[in-house]
């Protein structure tokens, strides 16, 4: 794959490639971030000073279903000694899956100083660089953020009703089988399925690993995600665009690419997605 | 009944009540585990254990005494998670009687790794384990 700068995204500057990271290991301005589905991997082996956030524990609220609040937030970013002003790099198992759905978390609260590594874990691997077992410790910080604000990076079922109602464009990234309602949940992961199969009215199917070059894991050039988004799923950057999936972690995916990769100014992950939609009584769906 | 030499592992993997001493067992257990070239195991399309996003194949073997010899292979260096159940799975059910071996019931993958597994991960290690015991019922 090209250079980063070379493949023409309206927003370069999110991502970096390993040679940076390995460049910036030990710059007190940056924070690289490990975050996967396998809890096991960060500790089996890491990216020399990088911290991890774990999915499950550390983003989401530990009762009801929603993401951490502010508290919660300041005290994990203290934890792992961010500041305000720290670069973030994320970077992760599973073609950054979870590395992009830790970055949206984080937009939540404003810190848009993020970062992901392109190509993940596995590029970093592929490249022979060396992982360390040793677990970081950095000196805690006093984070004073603003207030979780969801209003610009994530949507909740009712906007998205009133979406659909105006004739909104939204992308559906599951699987087509899950998107033409012949599966009713992404393989593998059952208990997350929806008591009905389909998708939201007016989606356009465009699953998350399309952006990414099987080969390497890296992100695809501007041009060929415009001709898959743009021209394949008619979705324009200055328009309105809703994201979904099961859950929220595939779309973030997907929001990162059109948001930045793309410069698409209004895009929103829809995170209660299918798990919710699904199971909404009355709610509208096509096949 | 859980097969003894099983239940040996999860007896010395509840001496780490602590979340990061017990990943550190698992990851220990898992760089323990050898793969097998395609020779010593062939990797086909029956074999295969479902919903694992690692490539996990399982095969098995019988004794003289009529058990079995349970055999994996996990074509995925980050699978290291599958690596350390297969490595369990492996020394804890190969000669156990293969009624205990059906007997052993799914949720011994949350017993191992604990209840904060994702849904995918944890639904791909029972697969793991439901093809040994599928291993087990072919053989009876």
């Amino acid at each position: 794959m090209s250079n980063i700068e070379d493949r023409g995204y309206a927003n370069p500057e999110m991502l970096v490639d390993t040679e940076w990271v390995a460049e910036h290991l030990n710059d007190s301005n940056v924070r690289i971030i490990e975050s996967n589905e396998d809890p096991l991997l960060y500790s089996s082996g890491h990216i020399g000073g990088a911290v991890e956030v774990d999915w499950t524990r550390d983003l989401n609220d530990p009762i009801k279903r929603d993401y951490l609040h502010r508290d919660a937030f300041e005290a994990l970013t203290s934890r792992l000694g961010i500041s305000q002003e720290t670069t973030l790099v994320f970077y992760g198992d599973k073609n950054n899956w979870w590395a992009t759905y830790a970055a949206w978390v984080f937009q939540l609260f404003g810190h848009q100083n993020v970062r992901i590594m392109d190509g993940g874990r596995i590029k970093w691997l592929k490249e022979g660089r060396p992982l360390s077992k040793e677990v970081p410790s950095y000196p805690a910080t006093t984070y004073a953020g603003p207030p979780r604000d969801d209003s610009t990076v994530r949507s909740f079922r009712h906007e998205v009703m009133t979406h659909v109602q105006r004739g909104g464009k939204l992308i559906d990234v599951r699987s087509p089988e899950e998107f033409n309602g012949t599966r009713l949940h992404m393989e593998a992961y059952p208990n997350e399925g929806a008591l009905r199969g389909g998708h939201i009215p007016g989606a356009r199917s465009v699953p998350w690993a399309k952006a990414i070059d099987a080969e390497d894991g890296t992100f695809l050039p501007a041009d060929q995600l415009r001709d898959l988004y743009e021209n394949g799923a008619d979705v324009h950057p200055d328009e309105d665009i809703v994201v979904y999936c099961r859950i929220g972690e595939r779309s973030s995916h997907t929001w990162f690419v059109l948001k930045y990769l793309l410069g698409f100014t209004k895009v929103k992950n829809y995170d209660g997605s299918w798990t919710e939609w699904g199971n909404l009584v009355g709610a509208p769906i096509e096949k | 009944m859980i097969p003894p030499k099983l239940q040996e592992f999860l007896d010395d993997l509840h001496l780490f009540p602590d979340r990061a001493e017990r990943i550190q067992a698992l990851i220990s257990l898992g760089e323990e585990f050898e793969n097998p070239s395609t020779t010593e195991l062939p990797r086909t399309p029956q074999g295969r254990v479902p919903g694992c996003e690692s490539e996990v194949f399982v095969s098995s073997s019988p004794r003289p005494d009529g058990t079995l010899d349970y055999r994996f292979a996990v074509d995925n260096p980050q699978g290291i998670s599958a690596m350390a159940l297969a490595r369990i799975l492996m020394a804890g059910l190969s000669g156990a009687p293969l009624d205990q071996v059906q007997e052993v019931s799914d949720d011994l993958v949350y017993t191992v790794f604990g209840r904060e597994l994702s849904m995918g991960k944890s639904l791909g290690l029972t697969g793991m384990v439901r093809m040994a015991k599928f291993e087990a019922s072919r053989a009876i």
